[in-house]
């Protein structure tokens, strides 16, 4: 495949990808709106960035996005993705302004695009855009000048957090096509769900979605993906468990009956480690609740790659802000 | 007496199965009839050669928001709106703040109306006092005041008791009543149509069973009271099953379609513009394909525009706080010529009576035909005009369209409403004619 010959090149052989300019070749478009509308190429061209950003070249990097406002507009709780943001657009050297919706406008009733906008007018270049409705960061590209990334809208996706985990697995694993990797957990509320589901599915990944059946919407598999409520039966064949955090809120709607039953059937623990592959990789997005999605031998033992994840989150992000920003900026109006 | 003729054009009134071309004559404030052999000097002659004359369109969905939020629309903007689209009786939702639910409230509607001197509004009465689903409202009292029909609009009664004892209530004043199915409980937090779209887009979804699920109660308590009962907004599938078979078994119900129904999928919320969020949302192709099915075999008998106007400042919020709905009075006619019409799912004259004879029989009201006698409403339309529409220009407060920008063919030239010429389109060849000879 030569999907997987420019992994092979772009994550082993270092040497060429330490080169920024050739590293980004195949990136469209200003803004990270989601994973579903990104050609393979670009989500290649990310990835590749990002790996490049693992070099300790601070120095450099610190030059790139000079004079550069990045506004990180947050509307929902959050503190590692937007941590994970503001270092890093200071590593690349741009200057962050934070913006949460508690005590400001908001709570005054202004709208989120008047808010967006007078961030606009303070200079930002770009805006890195979390909020609980779907959708919300693509409708901020139609009333801004800057370019848009999304750090989370809804549950529809979250794309640093896809590359992420896929830049890890890819680290672990040196391809990603051909792997089976298992979703577990709740993907009717999950963005991390689809945007994995997309990346993995676009560079050539098989995707299992397993999880209680009313976490888990029929529908998805016209995503591509196979669908079971069994964890025991597909554990053996994956090559790759990605854990989604169960939000215990969910509970009180009717969703699942207990948390003792939800850890009975889809707990990442040693019992279903020994159904295994020896060489799985455990992936978490985080915050996780040891005990309840993944047992905590699990969550630390050999087969974890959690804190890489961590890491990676930043490099991903590094990479996402140097593509959007690295685009020539219209002068009037935005596509 | 003054007497007046609209010659020459194609008169389509399904009310008494005609579709001929000809001489509509009219004198003083009513129809006088259909044909050549008038006697009687005119005092003005309206060359409609070319054109399609019907009578004036009655739409029986609509929101206008007065009282209470005159800033999405008024009485005054909303028929303005209606006249110029050729509608000349509408019956407006008793979903307003506060709710029409007494017999001055509903008195106001009519005063209003009246006031704006467009056209003929008709109130549709609360059910429930309060639209709180938990009293019968003084429905007499409503009838007195003018209400043709009673509903609780987008808040349906969910308790079943309540339901059968307004149903029971109507029968005695012998008026429908308008149900906008929905089950809340299936339905709260949901955007969009739940299906495939809504699953990849991260959406909460508004499921069919909500709305298939209400069908059916309201259709087994219709049978059982024998009340009249008009279903609005049917979106998908298996509600238009249902009422088919329901009137195979001579259950007095009829239905309703908007035009978004069955022109527009769910897919266009991949744009995730609010102007595509409606209630009851946009459904698959495959609801799409049904309800054009219940319009051609007549399970369908009226269409309605359900025009719900909302301020701009309130569709521009995000798309789970942006409120749901469509304006549709402005666009409802070239949109059914162009998506019902022009590919053969409906005649002119099944198209007619859809907009102005059914509606008009459901609520009861002296209008929508062209008998002898009868109130001279009458909408005269160009059927070859090409144009596009321009939310800019409504006459509407609020530019909630998802239509904005597309081509259309068909459009309303002349509206008379009780005889007087309320309206002429600016431009339109035959004003020169109809105005010299006053």
């Amino acid at each position: 495949m030569p999907q997987e010959a420019v992994f092979s090149s772009g994550v082993d052989g270092m040497v060429d990808s330490k080169d920024l300019s050739r590293a980004g070749i195949g990136w469209v478009g200003r803004h990270l709106l989601d994973l579903e509308e990104k050609p393979p190429e670009a989500i290649q061209a990310i990835l590749r960035t990002a790996s490049c950003f693992k070099e300790d070249r601070d120095l450099e990097w610190s030059q790139i996005l000079r004079g550069k406002v990045v506004c990180n507009l947050f509307f929902e709780d959050s503190t590692r993705t937007r941590t994970s943001f503001s270092l890093a657009a200071r590593k690349l050297g741009a200057n962050v302004v934070e913006f949460t919706s508690r005590g400001s406008s908001m709570s005054k009733g202004e709208s989120f695009v008047d808010t967006a906008r007078n961030l606009e007018a303070l200079g930002a270049d770009a805006v890195v855009v979390r909020h609980h409705t779907p959708g919300t960061p693509h409708l901020l590209t139609k009333h801004l000048r800057a370019s848009v990334i999304n750090a989370g809208d809804g549950a529809h996706e979250h794309p640093t957090q896809g590359l992420l985990d896929i830049l890890t697995i890819l680290e672990v694993k040196k391809r990603v096509d051909g792997l089976k990797v298992c979703l577990v957990g709740d993907i009717s509320h999950s963005r991390v769900a689809r945007s994995n589901i997309w990346g993995l599915k676009k560079l050539g990944a098989q995707v299992v979605v397993c999880g209680p059946k009313t976490l888990i919407p029929p529908q998805i598999s016209h995503l591509g993906v196979q669908i079971s409520h069994d964890l025991d039966e597909v554990i053996p064949e994956c090559d790759v468990i990605n854990i989604l955090r169960i939000q215990f809120e969910r509970q009180r709607t009717g969703l699942f009956p207990s948390i003792r039953e939800y850890r009975h059937l889809f707990c990442v623990d040693a019992r279903r480690m020994a159904l295994a592959k020896p060489d799985v990789l455990i992936l978490a997005p985080g915050p996780i609740n040891r005990g309840v999605e993944i047992s905590p031998e699990v969550a630390d033992g050999p087969n974890s790659r959690i804190l890489d994840q961590v890491t990676n989150g930043l490099v991903v992000r590094m990479a996402g802000l140097y593509l959007t920003m690295g685009q020539p900026r219209p002068t009037e109006g935005s596509p | 007496m003054t007497l007046r003729c609209i010659r020459g054009g194609r008169i389509i009134d399904p009310s008494q199965s005609i579709d001929q071309e000809g001489d509509l004559w009219i004198e003083d404030q009513r129809i006088r009839g259909v044909g050549n052999k008038q006697t009687g000097q005119p005092y003005d002659v309206i060359d409609a050669r070319g054109m399609i004359v019907v009578p004036g369109l009655v739409d029986m969905h609509v929101h206008l928001c007065e009282p209470g939020d005159e800033n999405n629309e008024t009485i005054e903007t909303g028929t303005k709106a209606a006249l110029e689209s050729g509608f000349t009786s509408l019956a407006v939702m008793p979903d307003t703040e506060p709710a029409i639910d007494t017999q001055s409230s509903a008195e106001f509607i009519t005063a209003q109306a009246k006031r704006a001197g467009h056209v003929n509004v008709f109130p549709i009465g609360a059910l429930t006092k309060g639209r709180k689903g938990e009293e019968l409202a003084e429905m007499g009292g409503l009838l007195e005041g003018g209400a043709v029909a009673f509903s609780d609009s987008d808040r349906p009664v969910a308790n079943a008791e309540i339901m059968r004892r307004g149903l029971e209530y109507a029968t005695m004043l012998n008026k429908a009543v308008l149900s906008r199915p929905e089950v809340e409980e299936l339905t709260r937090r949901g955007i969009m149509n739940e299906g495939n779209t809504s699953v990849a887009l991260g959406m909460p979804g508004i499921p069919t069973a909500a709305e298939q699920i209400q069908v059916d109660r309201d259709l087994h308590l219709a049978k059982w009271t024998g009340a009249k009962l008009h279903l609005q907004s049917l979106s998908c599938e298996g509600s238009v099953e249902s009422v088919r078979r329901a009137q195979a078994e001579q259950v007095p119900v009829t239905a309703e379609a908007n035009p978004h129904h069955f022109i527009l999928t769910d897919v266009e919320l991949r744009s995730f513009d609010s102007n595509f969020k409606v209630n009851p949302p946009l459904r698959s192709e495959r609801d799409v394909r049904a309800v054009i099915r219940g319009l051609k075999d007549g399970t369908i008998s009226v269409i309605a525009s359900d025009h719900s106007p909302f301020a701009t400042e309130l569709k521009l919020r995000e798309l789970d706080e942006a409120p749901f709905g469509i304006i549709g009075i402005e666009t409802m006619l070239p949109l059914c010529i162009k998506h019902l019409v022009h590919p053969g799912h409906l005649t002119w004259p099944q198209l007619i009576e859809k907009l102005a004879f059914n509606p008009a029989r459901v609520l009861g009201i002296n209008r929508g035909t062209l008998r002898e006698g009868r109130p001279a409403d009458v909408t005269i339309i160009d059927p070859n005009e090409e144009w596009t529409i321009d939310c800019q220009r409504f006459r509407s407060r609020s530019r909630n369209s998802p239509f904005h920008g597309w081509t259309v063919r068909g459009r309303v030239a002349m509206v008379l409403v009780a005889g007087h010429t309320k309206y002429v389109r600016p431009g339109w060849r035959a004003t020169e004619a109809s105005l010299e000879r006053r």
